[in-house]
């Protein structure tokens, strides 16, 4: 299916105009529903705005509910109102244009220059901040308008001659007029160009809003009539116009010639416009700047006084005080309030061209409009009110909002209809525009957010878009899925690693929609008949007119008698359906992989302990999620993409991440290790559940004549033939490193993996060849074999692993920590050595002996040297412990073998846990001078600073135990900080760099197509493809072409 | 010399070979290689004729593959470079048993399994970078101070380290430098330290007593001739530093004392702090500086507090080599390739204290997207973030309502190309296979 994309979004501000374009009706009424339980009409629910009760329908769509999307309505402020979120932004807009005019104070050229710098960081589509702030910088510091003069008469006589000389002083007069936007007509009239916007049309009474507007505009700005504004336009007759509001009105009559308009004013004056003819229709254009003689004079003057023709307007200083009151400071020093009309009378003045240099865009936002005179309301699908249980209606938030803005609306017009007191009127319109300011952001600084009744404060607009629960993070990023399950997750060996088991109970609720075709409609008709509560059966049917039927113990026999092709069949999960499996947090890709589904009994996911590693999977109560595939393309794309087997290779570090864990390793370490001989019995009970056909030849006979197979041998059953491959395992101590020859396969220690045409001919299977991180079989296997070979070995090497060490057996429990008398007596010796040299360094300290180390205090020194000193005690205890227990101990093998644990935590469990410590030092807090009141003050020895000598087992001390868990918790501490650290971490860089992709012709671009990388990485590899990081193993090679080793 | 190389120029010697030539030859070569030939031994630099003669001597003969077969083989493959000039050296070392037709096959299967190595197109590398240096985020430590070397220098390592590097500050919390040094320098361990000396800043206070007397209303400086001849610093340049204040100043048996211009408290009590923090020698900003042995034997000094600019004009010190942990400094003094490279090494570095395994690849896409517009710009809000081109994507990130307001007022279009604007309007997201249009024909189409 083609499917249609969105291309573009554009943002910008609604104009009043737009708002009531776009509203689907006034709303004036404050009350939602009426007594009948129905919305009120004009109301702030009325069924214009959309309907959220079912039964009902929409007004302007028709649609019921679910299906109107709702429609905005709008609220005709009784004054306007500054929009908060814009309120820093039109102070600045203040400072930087005229007060009279209206213009940007700045010299053309500055602004030419602005001009373009803003152009060019757009098309680079960079940031304008950085201009723009510079604009409003540079405006704000001149204090004399030099567009619009203050006139002052004198005698005009003669100038105009003059003007009209070819002098330099008249040429040049003319041109720095002409640059300032006026021309210089025959006469030397000057004025501005004219406005090519048409005033109104008067072949007919101006019906669309813009016009009404622009109309009614006109007489307010030009001629101060400000009592226009919500004035009644009407033909008187054909020749006259009439606009009235009240008992007030002016007339627009048009000439008997229709050449001219005429303005009649209520004080008997009257203007006169030229008409313009275009086809039948006539225009009356709008004449703003006729530049009076006055003012001619003026500029003649000034410039043949030689000073600069601009100068005239001082700019007052305006201050602004949060969040949304202006003032100017008057020439006596007086504070004069700007009143929101004040400030969008002042930002209507400012021309498009200049707007354009604050970085706005005059089509999609004017400067006037952050001044609010039309408030829009969200429909009410946006706001929808829940009903309790009570039966009473709870409205949303805005809705609350919205009442409030409505109430002192009507109170602020019945007040100022009434004639009320100047004092009461500006004491509503604050509480108006407060109420518009907490309706966009409730967590203004500097105002109290508004209340719910029972206290809590309200969320309205910013509050309901912003943070992590907020609209854009919360249900646009991410989004509630269907069709996922979730459950406690345990192991389960015996299934592949691409499976996952998924108990019946949830098989049975997650459905997956198949089109019933010729070929599967028998097999359909049986799964609806099996119903929807036994397996594999089917919970819905959709009719081949797209109905939807509940399959139900009723219905299930007739409709799969009904059943036909066309149909469709919402089956039950069933064996071999693919699904997606995930574990939180997504840390990296292999969070989320693809499974194919084994129902089983039982209530919890089942999963094979070898794909632990990329979830960061345990069993102690995980939980995963399970979403099932609803599209074909989705199931291939899982199947191409996201299968375990195609994730084995990590892309971090382009190893096998997917291997062998705990039990696994230790099987198959115990199998290898050494010689160990198993009679064909033996061999074949092991090797039972793997698909073998020959056992190969026996490596030798025992000493009663039968023959025998190695260890070494059993493993290589399960490597593919033809498998080539030489590595260090684990257990290498890196003789070579140490200055000691590398025996190779004839190491002690059996260290030196060497595989020869699949079969192990030396060294011992470990961590390094099947665990996960690092498996170097593993990963050999999946580069020359690929993921399904990989798998295979896998899951036989699992296999394997357990049948072995069920049949040797291995447990480790609390005597296996035991170290004979002589042991501890060794142990305890070696400590109390350290115990003491501790004691003679710090008397060498109190007797000021011990020399600083360099850049060190002597406190520091001595810390450092104590901290060293039983540190090395500590590892010395555990080497003693290691060579009691002896390898054979559980402990060790699975140390040593990379199973499970560390030397450490054997040393900490048998010998001694050692010093505890808090940001890397002893533990010094607590008492004065002293950490527990159980020693002295100024204690500085080995015991009072949080040294445990005791082991595990033995049991530590009461201080022992308290010094332990000082240490314990600031590990606590480090892990509760460090996951929200580098969760945070983790977003940032997504958010950084997702865009960014390898293109056709290698490069790594992001969305504008700026080159990041000209090859990924240098050399253009996916590290997922490379051997830990190398694209080509030339080693490997040259081993096949020359069988050189190198 | 080891004891096999002692074998072999024993052996060369009972050859005939002079001794002198034959260390020459045992210190790169090892018996089997020695077999190799004549191309080696001029590698070496040994003339021809005695190659010659040595050959002879051993008895070898040339082989099939010269030096120059395989130079010039290798580099006619479309190998990268790193990986030519491991497989040119391995090449090298086997080049008795090559034949010109296996050099072929090596280097085509190279050439092979390096284009199978390659990245497919429309890959999503910025995600997996991301992803595979946030993923070890968790396993990292926090709060970890190491020293660098077994001094005494803290720096800052582990997960706050990665944060901070990230964040593009102007300056790290453990600013620190490790200078290296030039001849004698480098060799002489004296020469070392007086240079890490003489580079380490010392304030006034750091050699004397400032006291303020409010008695008559001066400052009183008592000098420290112990601390001033163990810095190697001698009294006239202290005596200067504070003359250069030029206030009134009276000298008297190791005591300076400096009065104020107009005998107020408030400046008493100013100038006191100014006097005591005057910078009489080394470099300001460099706290501590220590005297260590590098790997390769040689004697370099580790700062604590970095002055990249300053320390490049002291004598001894070997600029090339000398590097800081402070990312913006390197971007400041070395241009933003050198920023680049720094911001690799510091992660990589970092990751793999940590014991952390990430492939360098990753790093490298951070570090030039960090940096592509030619200043080093930081992972968040301030910097890449917060300057995409999508409005959707800077309001889903952070600060959501002030990007929205802005992008009305500047008219801003969403062209939704990034992934989360995709997301956000439900629409299939342009990169790796949602990238990529295919339209299955109809099935009565196909028929």
């Amino acid at each position: 299916m083609r499917t249609k994309r969105i291309k573009a979004i554009k943002f910008g501000l609604l104009s009043p105009t737009e708002i009531r374009k776009m509203s689907a009706g006034k709303v004036i009424t404050a009350d939602t529903y009426g007594e009948d339980g129905f919305p009120i009409e004009m109301g702030l629910v009325n069924q214009q705005l959309g309907v959220i009760d079912p039964g009902l329908r929409c007004k302007t769509c028709g649609g019921r509910m679910g299906e109107c999307p709702g429609h905005f309505g709008h609220i005709e402020l009784a004054a306007p109102v500054i929009h908060v979120g814009y309120a820093k932004l039109v102070y600045r807009i203040l400072t930087a244009t005229c007060r009279e005019c209206g213009r940007v104070l700045l010299s053309e050229g500055e602004k030419r220059r602005y001009l373009e710098e803003i152009k060019q960081q757009r098309d680079k589509h960079a940031d304008v901040n950085g201009v723009v702030k510079q604009v409003f910088k540079e405006a704000a510091k001149n204090e004399v308008c030099m567009y619009c003069g203050e006139y002052f008469s004198i005698d005009a006589e003669g100038l105009d001659d003059e003007l009209n000389e070819k002098s330099s002083v008249g040429s040049e007069l003319r041109e720095r007029i002409e640059d300032r936007g006026f021309t210089v007509s025959k006469n030397a009239l000057f004025r501005r160009e004219i406005d090519p916007e048409c005033l109104f049309c008067w072949s007919r009474v101006p019906d669309d809003d813009a016009e009404q507007m622009r109309l009614l505009e006109f007489l307010m700005r030009d001629f101060e009539l400000t009592w226009v504004k919500d004035a009644r336009i009407s033909k008187k007759d054909d020749k006259t116009l009439v606009i009235a509001r009240g008992k007030r009105a002016v007339e627009f009559s048009l000439s008997p010639k229709r050449d001219r308009v005429t303005l009649n004013l209520e004080d008997g004056s009257s203007y006169e416009f030229p008409v313009k003819k275009q086809g039948t229709e006539l225009f009356v254009h709008n004449f703003r700047w006729v530049i009076t003689d006055k003012e001619r004079v003026y500029i003649l003057k000034r410039v043949l006084d030689k000073l600069s023709i601009y100068c005239g307007v001082r700019q007052k200083q305006i201050k602004y005080e949060k969040p949304t009151t202006y003032k100017e400071i008057d020439d006596d020093g007086k504070e004069r309030r700007l009143m929101p009309t004040d400030v969008r009378e002042r930002l209507e003045r400012i021309p498009d061209e200049d707007v354009e240099l604050f970085g706005m865009d005059p089509k999609n936002a004017r400067p006037e409009w952050m001044v609010l005179t039309v408030l829009p309301v969200p429909p009410v699908t946006a706001r929808p009110s829940i009903t309790l249980e009570s039966g009473q209606r709870s409205e949303d938030d805005l809705t609350h909002k919205l009442v409030d803005i409505i109430r002192i609306n009507q109170r602020f017009m019945e007040n100022r209809d009434a004639g009320a007191p100047q004092l009461i009127i500006e004491d509503l319109w604050e509480l108006l525009q407060y109420h518009v300011n907490t309706y966009f952001d409730n967590e203004i600084p500097g105002i109290p957010p508004a209340r719910h009744r029972s206290g809590r404060p309200l969320k309205t607009m910013a509050q309901r878009l912003k943070g992590k629960e907020g609209r854009f993070r919360g249900s646009l990023s991410g989004k509630r899925v269907n069709f996922s399950a979730r459950t406690v997750i345990s192991p389960d060996p015996d299934i592949e690693i691409d499976e996952v088991g998924v108990p019946e109970e949830i098989a049975k609720e997650l459905t997956i929609t198949v089109n019933v075709t010729e070929r599967n409609l028998e097999l359909m008709r049986e799964t609806v008949r099996r119903g929807s509560k036994n397996h594999p059966g089917a919970n819905y049917v959709r009719r081949a007119d797209g109905r939807k039927v509940k399959v139900t113990e009723s219905n299930h026999e007739t409709l799969a008698e009904e059943l036909d092709i066309g149909w469709k069949v919402e089956r039950h999960l069933v064996d071999g359906d693919i699904v997606l499996f995930n574990r939180q947090p997504s840390l990296h890709r292999l969070s989320i992989m693809a499974h194919y589904v084994r129902v089983m009994p039982g209530k919890t996911f089942r999963l094979n302990p070898a794909v632990c590693p990329p979830y960061n999977a345990d069993y102690d109560g995980d939980e995963m999620n399970l979403h099932v595939l609803q599209t074909e393309e989705a199931r291939a794309e899982a199947k191409i993409l996201m299968e375990v087997q195609r994730n084995i290779i990590s892309p971090r570090f382009g190893r096998p991440i997917v291997g062998g864990i705990h039990d696994y390793i230790t099987g198959l370490f115990l199998l290898t290790m050494g010689d160990r001989k198993f009679n064909k019995e033996e061999a074949l009970d092991i090797l039972r559940d793997i698909d073998i056909d020959a056992l190969g030849e026996p490596a030798g006979v025992m000493s009663d004549g039968s023959p025998y197979w190695t260890g070494k041998q059993i493993f290589s059953v399960i490597l593919p033939p033809g498998l080539n491959l030489q590595f260090r395992g684990k257990v290498c101590e890196r003789c070579e490193e140490r200055g000691l020859r590398c025996e190779k396969e004839k190491c002690p220690r059996e260290a030196y993996v060497l595989i020869r045409d699949g079969k192990l001919i030396s060294g011992v299977i470990d961590e390094m060849a099947i665990g996960s991180f690092k498996g170097m079989i593993i990963d050999r296997i999946f580069r020359v074999r690929g993921g399904e070979a990989a798998k295979r070995f896998i899951k036989n090497a699992s296999r394997l692993a357990t049948n072995y060490i069920l049949r040797a057996g291995f447990s480790f429990g609390i005597s296996d920590e035991d170290i004979p008398r002589e042991g501890k007596e060794q142990i305890s010796e070696l400590i109390e050595e350290a115990e003491q040299k501790v004691e003679r360094l710090i008397m060498a300290y109190e007797a000021g002996e011990l020399e600083a180390l360099p850049g060190r205090t002597l406190e520091e020194t001595l810390e450092l040297l104590i901290m060293q000193e039983l540190g090395r005690a500590r590892d010395e205890a555990g080497e003693i412990a290691g060579k009691y227990l002896g390898i054979e101990n559980s402990g060790v093998l699975m140390a040593k073998s990379g199973a499970r644990g560390s030397i450490l935590n054997l040393t900490q469990m048998a010998a001694c846990v050692g010093q505890q410590s808090v940001r890397g030092e002893r533990i010094m807090r607590g008492y004065q001078d002293r950490t527990l009141p159980h020693f002295k003050h100024g204690d500085r020895s080995a015991d009072a600073r949080g040294f445990v000598r005791s082991s595990f087992k033995d049991g530590l001390s009461p201080a022992e135990y308290f010094f332990h868990a000082i240490g314990g918790r600031e590990a606590l501490v480090d892990t509760a900080v460090r996951t929200s650290q580098s969760g945070y971490f983790q977003r940032r860089l997504i958010n950084a760099l997702q865009d960014l992709e390898v293109k056709y012709d290698g490069t790594v671009r992001e969305t504008q197509d700026t080159v990041v990388q000209f090859t990924y990485g240098e050399d253009g590899v996916d590290p997922s493809k490379s051997v830990g990081g190398k694209s080509v193993d030339i080693d490997e090679i040259l081993r096949e072409e020359i069988g050189a080793s190198t | 010399m080891d004891a096999g190389e002692r074998d072999i120029v024993r052996a060369l010697e009972k050859m005939g070979i002079e001794r002198e030539m034959a260390e020459l030859v045992a210190e790169d070569f090892n018996v089997s290689e020695l077999k190799a030939g004549r191309d080696e031994l001029l590698a070496l630099g040994i003339e021809e004729h005695y190659a010659d003669d040595i050959l002879k001597i051993l008895g070898i003969e040339e082989s099939e593959v010269k030096f120059s077969d395989i130079e010039l083989r290798v580099n006619m493959s479309s190998l990268p470079d790193k990986i030519k000039e491991e497989l040119k050296s391995k090449l090298r070392v086997v080049r008795r048993k090559l034949s010109r037709e296996k050099l072929d096959s090596i280097v085509d299967r190279a050439e092979r399994e390096y284009e199978k190595a390659r990245v497919e197109p429309r890959e999503a590398v910025g995600i997996v970078a991301a992803q595979s240096i946030g993923e070890p985020g968790t396993q990292m430590t926090l709060r970890t101070f190491h020293y660098a070397g077994v001094g005494a220098i803290y720096i800052t390592l582990g997960l706050p380290r990665i944060i901070e590097i990230v964040d593009a500050r102007k300056k790290p919390s453990t600013p620190a430098m490790k200078v290296r040094l030039t001849g004698e320098y480098a060799s002489n361990r004296h020469k070392a330290e007086m240079l890490a000396m003489g580079i380490e800043e010392t304030h006034i206070r750091d050699v004397a007593k400032v006291e303020s007397s409010t008695e008559d209303m001066c400052i009183r400086v008592y000098l420290n001739e112990r601390e001033l001849s163990r810095r190697g610093i001698e009294e006239g340049e202290v005596i200067d530093k504070i003359k250069s204040l030029d206030m009134p100043i009276q000298e008297e048996d190791g005591k300076l004392k400096i009065y104020t211009r107009n005998n107020s408290y408030h400046e008493l009590l100013r100038l006191e702090e100014r006097v005591a923090n005057m910078l009489v020698h080394g470099i300001e900003g460099i706290r501590r500086a220590i005297v260590r042995k590098s790997q390769d034997g040689e004697y370099m000094v580790y700062t604590e507090g970095s002055a990249l600019k300053k320390i490049s004009r002291i004598e001894g010190v070997d600029f090339s080599r000398t590097t800081t942990n402070n990312i913006a400094e390197i971007a400041d003094v070395l241009g933003i390739e050198a920023a680049r490279n720094a911001i690799i090494d510091e992660m990589l570095n970092t990751l793999e204290e940590q014991g952390l395994d990430v492939d360098a690849r990753h790093v490298t896409l951070i570090a030039d997207a960090m940096t592509v517009d030619g200043e080093v710009k930081q992972i968040g809000r301030h910097g890449l973030a917060g300057e995409k081109a999508s409005v959707l994507s800077r309001a889903a990130f952070e600060v959501t309502v002030d990007n929205l307001l802005e992008a009305a007022i500047h008219g801003e279009t969403d062209e939704l190309k990034g992934v989360t604007e995709n997301v956000i309007v439900g629409q299939p997201i342009r990169l790796g296979t949602g990238a990529v249009e295919l339209v299955a024909k109809n099935y009565s189409e196909l028929r």
